[in-house]
């Protein structure tokens, strides 16, 4: 039991930051209906910024540990902010109006560029980080095993969660949001009645890529060593876990983050580690059979 | 004659202030990224600044947006058209060109082998034939990857994100049967095309009801399982080690080996050479490529062809007019497998060794890319994209030179990637429809003529 719940909590964690990338792919795909494959790149160049940004606050003698993270978490967002505006601006606005493969190959060859775009810059080494926030409470103890849960993790949890009603906000409540749902519905009565299409859809990735952001600040944190290639598995899984949950919906990522989160956990915990993405990607598979278009996402109406 | 130097002012205020945005973007896009190289150090990560660096990537950024804002976007201020721009002759050559343009690649690429041999043997002029006969080997799997894919993407309009997967069932089939049965190359390449296209169907079944993007994702799931089963199941595939000592194929029963009783060399009274064995190999991959092609053009003659094309223009419409969507699909993923591991089995006894790391889905992305770069309708595009983007990723090998340039911490090799990349993205940009647009239909009414790419959803027309 103890085992058992100690899997849950971590299962949630690393679930909330796969949630927080799957948000990207998922709004993106929601306004114009490509895969973002260099989403989860830009993931991994914000873990990047954000390694960078904290060594040198720190360097320059800010040792409070929670301001300095504030600051760094303000840094990241708006520097991967730029990187997910540039990607869209040079890679997938030019194609907008083209058939369907194309943005997606830009997608990929941008994702092999960001890729080898850090490799060059910052070496092919994996970077590690001294833990820095450390510490927890034990929640429960079952004859000597111990359920911890460590303040990282509950950081990433009410981050997460704090997001998410953000984000719900902003989509549900605001013109950005209404503008955001009238271009998924349809761009050109979106144009037509005056709403910006290009800047909606630039503001997307912005969005995305501060969420991306934020789950690049917490991965740094919560595992402490990162390298050019986690925006690959990383992006995987979000993109897994987008699908999950039903692509275009907000609360299908939330969910399918959680849900291959603890696949993974609970796989690797109680089965082979090996093959936990194995379970994951098979999960996938055997949903999409019952669902075919995700757990909470809405049946295509197709008409001829 | 004041309106001109204005406007011309104007025009240079305006390039300047889109430059100086381009700048600060730029700035901010790389003062944390290349401004700072993360060291390890003996207490943990330091920075090391770079400003010299981040002050050239910036600049060139600005110097960069402000040439292209005067010179290329602007239209009224264009300078005489630039020597280097390309002019493609490709497109033009459309309708009637394209069969004939199809036919001198097939004749350059049976002569190549030949005359590069003969050249060298005759003349001495000291050609790498070793190292072009691999590298047009390795343009030719690639090549015929892409026709494989072709089929699933280009004709029946299902992308598949895991492609790679039939290549390493393909490539593990031959190895295993080879290292346990002793079986030959011949007797394993329909093995391995078979077993292929079972998985295909294997992987077909679940993904019948998925459309677009969710399809894509459960191939692309569907590549990764296959990669990590290889990756984990020790016990048959010696898993990161990979299986080593595949034979190579025979000429006939005819060894290529410099000693035997019945050799290639002594049967035919010649000299051994290493080179045979891969010259012979550069013909069969040919001859792979050559027959998936042409099978492929007469796919798409018969009713499952015309059956694919339609399911791709409109699943609906293709299904209410009596068409069993179902064998449509099941059939384009099984032929596309088939040809996969097919040329995953070539690559088995090409290499003589397999790991899992040659079925990564990078692998996979790169024969997508070289599919829809090449425009998926057309076949001798996709050979073109195969040959630019494999054979100019290989020439950038020889980069050496530019240590003179940069100096000789320089490591061109670390470039490769970042420039194949930069290319992927660029030739969409340059075009979109893959570099041959135009398409001839499988079907019409009077007369065969190109049409534009663009007229269909994907692929051909």
């Amino acid at each position: 039991m103890a085992y058992f719940l100690q899997q849950l909590v971590n299962g949630i964690a690393l679930g909330s930051i796969y949630g927080l990338i799957a948000i990207g792919y998922t709004m993106v795909y929601g306004i114009i209906g490509m895969i973002n494959f260099a989403h989860g790149d830009i993931f991994m160049v914000a873990a990047f910024i954000a390694l960078i940004a904290f060594l040198l606050i720190m360097s320059l003698g800010l040792t409070l540990i929670p301001l300095a993270l504030v600051l760094v978490l303000i840094i990241a967002m708006l520097l991967t902010a730029m990187w997910g505006w540039t990607v869209e601006r040079i890679a997938y606005r030019p194609l907008r109006e083209s058939f369907r493969l194309a943005p997606l190959i830009t997608a990929i060859g941008m994702s092999i560029v960001l890729q080898n775009f850090i490799q060059v810059a910052q070496g092919a080494r994996v970077k590690p980080l001294q833990p820095v926030i450390t510490g927890g409470y034990q929640i429960f103890n079952e004859g000597g095993f111990a359920v911890n849960l460590s303040n990282i993790q509950i950081l990433i949890v009410v981050t997460t969660v704090a997001l998410m009603g953000v984000f719900w906000l902003i989509i549900t409540r605001t013109a950005l949001g209404r503008a955001q749902r009238a271009c998924e519905q349809d761009r050109l009565m979106a144009a037509l009645s005056g709403v910006n299409v290009d800047r909606t859809i630039s503001l997307t990735f912005v969005m995305g890529a501060a969420l991306a952001a934020v789950a690049g600040l917490l991965y740094l944190l919560y595992y402490g060593v990162i390298d050019f290639f986690i925006g690959f598995v990383a992006g995987i899984k979000a993109f897994t876990a987008a699908v999950f949950g039903g692509i275009g919906s907000l609360p299908g990522a939330m969910l399918g983050g959680l849900v291959i989160g603890l696949i993974e956990t609970f796989w690797s915990a109680y089965f082979t580690i090996e093959y936990k993405d194995v379970a994951a990607f098979s999960m996938l598979a055997i949903v999409l059979i019952f669902f075919p278009t995700g757990l909470l996402g809405r049946p295509e109406i197709e008409k001829v | 004659m004041s309106a001109p130097a204005t406007s011309l002012s104007h025009r240079l205020q305006a390039a300047l202030a889109d430059a100086l945005l381009a700048a600060y973007v730029a700035f901010a896009l790389f003062c944390l990224t290349l401004g700072f190289k993360t060291v390890d150090s003996v207490g943990g990560l330091t920075l090391k600044a770079r400003p010299l660096l981040l002050a050239v990537a910036v600049g060139g950024v600005f110097v960069g947006r402000l040439l292209l804002n005067l010179f290329w976007w602007n239209g009224a201020w264009k300078l005489p058209r630039l020597p280097w721009r390309p002019t493609w002759p490709i497109p033009a050559v459309g309708r009637y060109g394209a069969d004939h343009g199809a036919l001198l690649l097939v004749i350059a690429a049976v002569l190549f082998p030949i005359l590069t041999y003969t050249a060298e043997k005759t003349f001495h002029v000291g050609l790498p034939l070793r190292y072009l006969f691999d590298l047009s080997i390795l343009v030719l799997t690639y090549v015929m990857l892409g026709f494989g894919l072709n089929v699933v993407v280009g004709l029946a309009g299902l992308l598949d994100l895991g492609y790679v997967a039939f290549y390493a069932v393909g490539a593990y089939t031959f190895a295993l049967l080879a290292a346990h049965f002793g079986f030959g190359f011949w007797m394993c390449l329909p093995l391995a095309g078979l077993l292929a296209a079972l998985w295909g169907v294997i992987l077909g079944f679940p993904v019948l009801r998925l459309r677009g993007d969710y399809l894509a994702i459960v191939t692309l799931a569907f590549g990764e399982i296959v990669r990590i089963v290889l990756l984990n199941w020790t016990r048959v595939t010696n898993g990161p080690n990979g299986i080593s000592g595949i034979p190579k194929p025979t000429f006939f029963g005819l060894p290529f080996s410099p000693n035997g009783p019945e050799t290639f060399a002594s049967f035919f009274g010649l000299r051994y050479d290493p080179l045979h064995a891969i010259i012979f190999l550069y013909y069969v991959i040919l001859g792979l490529a050559l027959i998936t092609s042409l099978v492929t053009l007469r796919l798409r003659r018969l009713p499952i062809g015309r059956a694919w094309e339609a399911m791709r223009e409109d699943e609906i419409a293709c299904r209410s007019l009596g068409i069993n969507t179902t064998v449509a699909k099941l059939t384009a993923f099984a032929t596309g497998a088939m040809f996969g591991g097919i040329a995953g089995s070539f690559f088995a006894t090409r290499q003589g060794f397999i790991s899992p790391e040659s079925f990564t889905f990078m692998e996979s992305a790169i024969i997508l890319a070289i599919v829809v770069l090449g425009g998926m309708g057309s076949q001798i595009g996709v050979a073109l994209a195969a040959i630019v983007m494999i054979g100019g990723f290989e020439l950038l090998r020889n980069m050496q030179w530019l240590k003179v340039v940069f100096g000789p911490d320089f490591d061109p090799s670390l470039y490769r990637m970042l420039l194949f990349g930069v290319a992927m993205v660029g030739i969409m940009l340059w075009r979109p429809r893959g570099i041959i647009a135009s398409r001839v239909p499988s079907i019409m009414l009077h007369e065969r003529r190109a049409v534009s790419g663009r007229l269909v959803k994907e692929g051909h027309a």
